[in-house]
């Protein structure tokens, strides 16, 4: 199983309640905004600890409430890619994608400087700072430092949102080759339809 | 400069600066710490802390100067102690100057800098873990560098009101010539005396330039770092 979790968690007077298990290399977590599907996403990379459940991805158990398992988001090795991006805006491009690249361990890095950097288009905007980029740089910088952080699954929020239609075309491609090149479990959050039955090989509703 | 000013009144200014940047560079580090526990965490004691740390800011000075008299006097707990172990004497030296003007220093840091960490997004912080970084590296690589203008503000301002403080030294450290006699002491001094008047106009008009100098930077540093809505004055 890629993704294997249950979960429920309590945001304000709401309660979040989830559970899956999914084989495909690319997930689709759908629903109406607002249902929590960004706070189904920071539990699983660690920056939320749910009430109680189970999360296991790509074979690693991060989070189980009954053993006593949590694991920091720091040793989780998600490639968290936030729909406002969060790029560090005191560093500059080439510094952000480097940032996770240097915390990594040599022997998990999978993907090099050049490599990502070819594979995303980004090479003219590695002296630039994050302030000065378009809304698709942006995302494709942050997806970029993502993947250099040696990371075993990726959490995609809301990539496409907000880009119009002809970046939006380019970033999703972009997805796509690297759930087919990259060989690396996605879970994208998503309310477009459209998006994820191109993409994805399950998905998931949240309600 | 020399010429203008006689020797006696070019040492009150160099016993001043040396005051207060010994002041601040004590206080700084304390004041971060204090500035960012305050401003991200949330514990037991929390607001009480946040009062302690204010106190200098609206008791009188002269009551602070009377509590640094009774903890770090030669027979109070903490003097006796830093004297047995150190050989350190802080009452009527230099060094009791500016503990002093530390002390009152603190809170105006501490608000500057907390300003200045508040501002940082959390978020990035956040961004940071899951890249792989550990509470303490997040913090070196995120918040500090980005609440850094915020420290240099915050130290500016310490240094400004370290530079005006009168209350809390001169009743711990008391009023000696070439020791604790700082601008705003000699300032005082001159104005006991018949025919200074001249002496105390050009005291003040330096004392007026250095902490407007201050003042000044430490806002543009703020809302350089904050945006043109924070602002520490």
């Amino acid at each position: 199983m890629f993704f294997d979790l249950s979960l429920s968690c309590r945001v304000g007077e709401r309660a979040i309640e989830l559970a899956f298990a999914s084989q495909a290399r690319l997930t689709a977590l759908v629903g109406p905004s607002g249902v929590g599907k960004t706070t189904v996403l920071n539990c699983i990379a660690g920056l939320r600890r749910p009430e109680s459940g189970r999360v296991a991805v790509a074979g690693n158990l991060l989070f189980d409430a009954a053993a006593g398992v949590n694991l920091r988001p720091e040793l989780r090795r998600a490639g968290y890619v936030f729909q406002d991006a969060r790029l560090f805006p005191h560093m500059r491009v080439a510094a952000n994608l480097t940032y996770g690249e240097r915390l990594a361990p040599t022997a998990d890095r999978w993907i090099g400087q050049e490599e990502v950097v070819e594979f995303l288009g980004i090479g003219h905007l590695l002296a630039r700072w994050p302030a000065t980029l378009s809304g698709g740089e942006t995302r494709r910088v942050a997806i970029g430092r993502a993947l250099l952080s040696a990371p075993r699954f990726l959490l995609l929020d809301e990539p496409f949102a907000s880009l119009d239609a002809e970046r939006g075309e380019t970033l999703m491609k972009l997805v796509e080759r690297i759930r087919d090149e990259l060989e690396i479990p996605i879970l994208l959050v998503s309310h477009d339809r459209s998006e994820v039955e191109r993409l994805a090989g399950e998905v998931v509703m949240l309600a | 400069m020399s010429e203008w000013l006689t020797p006696a009144e070019w040492g009150v200014v160099t016993l001043s600066l040396k005051v207060s940047l010994v002041a601040v560079a004590l206080t700084l580090p304390v004041s971060y710490a204090l500035a960012w526990l305050l401003a991200r965490r949330r514990f037991p004691g929390r607001i009480l802390l946040d009062a302690v740390v204010h106190l200098p800011l609206v008791v009188p000075p002269v009551v602070t100067g009377w509590i640094l008299l009774v903890l770090f006097g030669r027979n109070g707990p903490i003097g006796a102690w830093l004297e047995s172990q150190f050989g350190l004497v802080l009452v009527f030296r230099w060094s009791g100057a500016a503990l002093a003007a530390a002390v009152m220093a603190l809170p105006l840091m501490v608000r500057a800098m907390r300003l200045s960490i508040e501002a940082v997004d959390r978020r990035l912080v956040d961004a940071a873990r899951t890249l792989g970084a550990s509470p303490w590296r997040a913090f070196l690589s995120i918040t500090l560098p980005l609440s850094a203008p915020g420290i240099a503000a915050g130290a500016m301002l310490g240094f400004a009101r370290s530079l005006g403080e009168f209350g809390a030294t001169i009743t711990f450290a008391s009023n000696i010539a070439g020791q604790t006699r700082t601008l705003p002491l000699a300032i005082y001094s001159g104005l006991q005396l018949p025919g200074a008047e001249v002496q105390v106009a050009r005291l003040s008009l330096i004392s007026v330039v250095l902490s407007l100098a201050a003042l000044v930077i430490s806002e543009l540093l703020v809302r350089r770092s904050a945006g043109s809505r924070a602002h520490v004055l």
